[in-house]
């Protein structure tokens, strides 16, 4: 059958799909409870789905239905047999599959998250799955974790360190963590925030609204499109 | 019977990193896990040979008919995928099938969380596809058969899922009309040995390969799941699957022997020309050439699926 | 010892189901039990080795039909190495119902026995097929066994499953019997809404006759699931109840529980 439907999981649609959104990280970084700052604060103006592959499947996605943020049915649970990065790196079929059942039930959609199972430093998103992505780190992990670097944190479309709140208490130096962060970003953005203390997350939903925007007009017009291969 | 030459395109198949979701399913044998059932070596030992030759001998000959019946519909010379049938050829061929081939347009997959994960139903309404001629000879016929092998909901829908994902990622790889086909003719997500015999076909390997392929995947699965989840020695466990590896060949060989020869006016695909072991008296009743296939059912593995799917803890899907 | 028993149903003058051929062939005899019901009766020992037993069962449409047996099959070996064959072949018509729950086959030590079952319906035919296979007498190690069971609904397969008993390495499997010694399984068909209704009930002799009986409609959808036996939605029109059990009472109860599960109250 014709190449012209055969990758449209896979590149942006011409027809115009949701963004994805891959939101990863370190066990307890916040990964969670930032996808539903996101929910919380974008829910009313974009149209939203959720799939988790947190190990812990079902709990986390009890924990965004609780949280009230997003209609339960727009969010999808993936078991990743133990192996959260597979699922998001190299193996990306069974997310695939939950992000188009989500856009076919709900669509059209604006932003599907992926967010992803708690994981080390060198997890990533396969482009496949994940058109931008959000890597989550948090303070208590010590401030020496951005300039030891790793595919997330120097990749990623956007760094987050998050619970700042508790920086005085674990001693960790929110300076040199910036600084540090920005020597191996190569100037992509870092924010800092603590969805504790501030549950919108209004400075990451602002990126996020800006990609929205660039995505859509990357449709409107095409040409900035990626190529499918 | 072994294949003329072997055949590379098995071994990417049959990988575990091929990118088809494979990873995410243990075969029963996180719940057998759960359960205290399998706990070290020896009981995962006897898991292994327990679902080797109960579903591992039906998943491979599914496969190996799958593999055949492509083969069958390749040299007809149709992507038809009523194909085998009197009376094929009809125009749905030509319908456009989206990549993923498996979506009957907004229909909610059972698998996923929320109050749709009640339907189970997978298989249960009678796409429209199934109603005429095909069900005798072609694909819908032949995942029907493994629907008849497949008691338990919980595994029906596994298979399906996991048949599904194969099948969308082997149709980017191997693009062919006769996936395409499947994929038509299936539209709710083949069962997976159905999918991978059906791959295994186009990639050239003959049936006795795509059965190897499918008794392969129905041990390495849970084995490990079980080192992921009991922390066993790798070393050890690869020990075990070392020790089947007799067992896999025999098992395969058994599988590809009960494939029938399809009707005389398709060639018969590579692989299936040796005539089918008998199989157990009396003729098995149905339309479809594949009622003899084996039908090993594991009773155990059905009620580990059922508990597992309502388990609040699941890290694998299966 | 070579035998084939016939039992085939015909509609009566009042509706009522008559039974136009019930030909025993020892040791398979047949007898009439109550309206539309037949009990086997075995009248020898056995199956022993090298017997090929067979019973031939038409329900023609509308018609009912119950077959149950009066006591447990005991496999036993024979004198050579032959193989015992026990052969079922039914065929339930349209608008008819079948039920057939024999007592339970125990193999005994050192049988060597195959059974086959092939059940044929008619696209509305009704069936509660009850199978127990009982892995020895109390403390002994059996023999060897292959069943296989395939049920069609208009040539469309339904189920097929095939169980193997003797060989160690898969008795033993946490994945096939997980230690059990007796396993079982109920298949109920038909189209739903149209499924014979409260089916343990009817062993009772005061239960209504076959033709009568009530009928209940089948659970849809999901399975449901207890200790040791499992209710199993099939993908087409029927549902199979599966259990395990370390013995033929304990067997006994959890069908009954899975078949009670099929039917909502």
């Amino acid at each position: 059958m014709g190449a012209d439907h055969d990758d449209h999981h896979h590149a942006p649609d011409p027809r115009g799909r949701a963004l994805r959104l891959g939101i990863g990280g370190p066990v307890g970084s916040g990964k969670t409870a930032l996808t539903a700052a996101l929910c919380r604060t974008l829910g009313p103006t974009l149209r939203l789905a959720v799939v988790t592959n947190d190990i812990y499947t079902t709990e986390d996605a009890d924990f965004l239905r609780k949280a009230g943020v997003l209609d339960p049915e727009r969010i999808a649970a993936v078991q990743t047999g133990c192996c959260p990065h597979t699922a998001i790196r190299d193996d990306i079929a069974a997310n695939l599959d939950a992000v188009e059942t989500l856009e076919e039930r709900f669509g059209p959609l604006d932003l599907v998250i992926v967010e992803s199972g708690g994981d080390n430093l060198t997890a990533t998103f396969s482009r496949g799955l994940a058109d931008r992505q959000i890597f989550v780190l948090d303070v208590s992990g010590g401030d020496k974790v951005p300039r030891k670097g790793g595919p997330g944190v120097t990749t990623a479309d956007l760094l987050v360190i998050n619970k700042t709140d508790l920086a005085p208490m674990v001693g960790a130096d929110l300076t040199v963590m910036s600084r540090d962060a920005a020597a191996v970003r190569d100037g992509r953005p870092v924010l800092f925030t603590s969805v504790r203390q501030e549950p919108e997350a209004h400075a990451v939903a602002e990126w996020v609204m800006g990609l929205i925007h660039a995505w859509t007009y990357e449709h409107a017009h095409g040409s900035t499109a990626p190529a499918a291969t | 019977m072994s294949a003329p030459s072997p055949n590379a395109a098995l071994l990417l198949l049959a990988d575990s990193r091929l990118p088809a979701g494979g990873h995410g399913h243990s075969g029963g044998a996180e719940a057998a896990i759960a359960s205290g059932a399998v706990r070290d070596l020896p009981t995962l030992a006897a898991f292994l040979h327990g679902r080797l030759a109960t579903t591992g001998l039906v998943t491979a000959s599914l496969a190996a008919a799958a593999c055949a019946l492509g083969a069958s519909i390749a040299a007809s010379g149709t992507a038809d995928a009523r194909a085998g049938e009197g009376g094929g050829g009809r125009a749905e061929a030509d319908m456009p099938v989206p990549a993923d081939g498996s979506r009957s347009g907004g229909r909610a997959k059972p698998g996923m969380p929320g109050p749709a994960s009640g339907d189970l139903s997978g298989g249960q309404a009678d796409p429209p596809s199934r109603s005429g001629g095909d069900r005798r000879g072609g694909w819908a016929g032949l995942d029907g058969e493994a629907d008849a092998r497949t008691a338990s909901p919980a595994q029906r829908e596994a298979s399906r899922t996991q048949g599904r994902l194969l099948l969308r990622t082997a149709r980017r790889i191997w693009p062919s009309p006769v996936l395409d086909g499947l994929a038509l003719a299936v539209p709710h997500g083949a069962h997976h040995p159905v999918a991978l015999g059906a791959a295994a076909g186009v990639t050239g390997c003959a049936p006795q390969e795509a059965a190897l392929a499918a008794a392969y995947t129905a041990v390495t699965g849970p084995a490990t799941a079980a080192v992921r989840l009991l922390g066993l020695d790798p070393v050890a466990v690869h020990r075990l699957l070392a020790d089947l590896a007799p067992d896999l060949e025999r098992v395969a060989a058994t599988a590809a022997a009960r494939v029938p020869p399809l009707s005389a006016s398709a060639s018969p695909g590579p692989g299936s020309g040796s005539a089918p072991a008998a199989p157990p008296s009396p003729e098995p009743p149905g339309d479809s050439p594949w009622a003899g296939l084996p039908a090993h059912a594991a009773p155990a593995l059905d009620l580990l699926a059922e508990r597992h799917l309502r388990a609040g803890l699941r890290l694998f899907v299966s | 010892m070579t035998a084939r028993a016939v039992l085939a149903t015909a509609p009566g003058p009042d509706g009522r189901t008559v039974l136009a051929v019930m030909r025993s062939a020892p040791p398979i005899t047949l007898r009439r039990t109550g309206p539309g019901r037949v009990h086997l009766v075995s009248t020898a020992a056995g199956p022993l080795g090298g017997d090929d037993l067979a019973l031939d069962i038409d329900v023609a449409p509308g018609t009912s039909l119950d077959v149950l047996s009066i006591a447990s099959t005991l496999v036993l070996p024979g004198s050579g190495t032959a193989e015992s064959l026990m052969t079922v072949t039914a065929r339930v018509g349209a608008g008819a119902s079948l039920r057939f729950a024999p007592e339970p086959t125990v193999l005994a030590a050192g049988c060597r026995h195959r059974m086959a079952v092939r059940l044929e319906l008619a696209g509305d035919a009704r069936v509660f097929w009850r199978e127990e296979i009982v892995f020895g007498r109390h403390g002994e190690t059996p023999g060897r066994c292959h069943s296989r069971f395939d049920a069609t609904v208009e040539g469309r397969p339904l189920l097929r499953q095939e169980f193997t008993v003797g060989d160690p390495a898969v008795d033993a499997s946490p994945a096939v019997y997980g230690g059990a010694r007796c396993v079982g399984s109920t298949l109920i068909a038909g189209p739903p809404g149209a499924v014979p209704g409260d089916l343990p009930d009817r062993d009772r002799n005061d239960g209504p006759p076959p033709d009568t009986a009530p009928t209940g409609s089948l659970r849809p959808g999901e399975a449901v699931i207890g200790d040791g036996w499992a209710m199993l939605p099939l993908a087409g029109p029927g549902i199979l109840v599966s259990a395990l059990a370390p013995d033929a009472a304990g067997l006994r109860h959890r069908l009954e529980r899975g078949e009670a599960a099929a039917f909502p109250h």
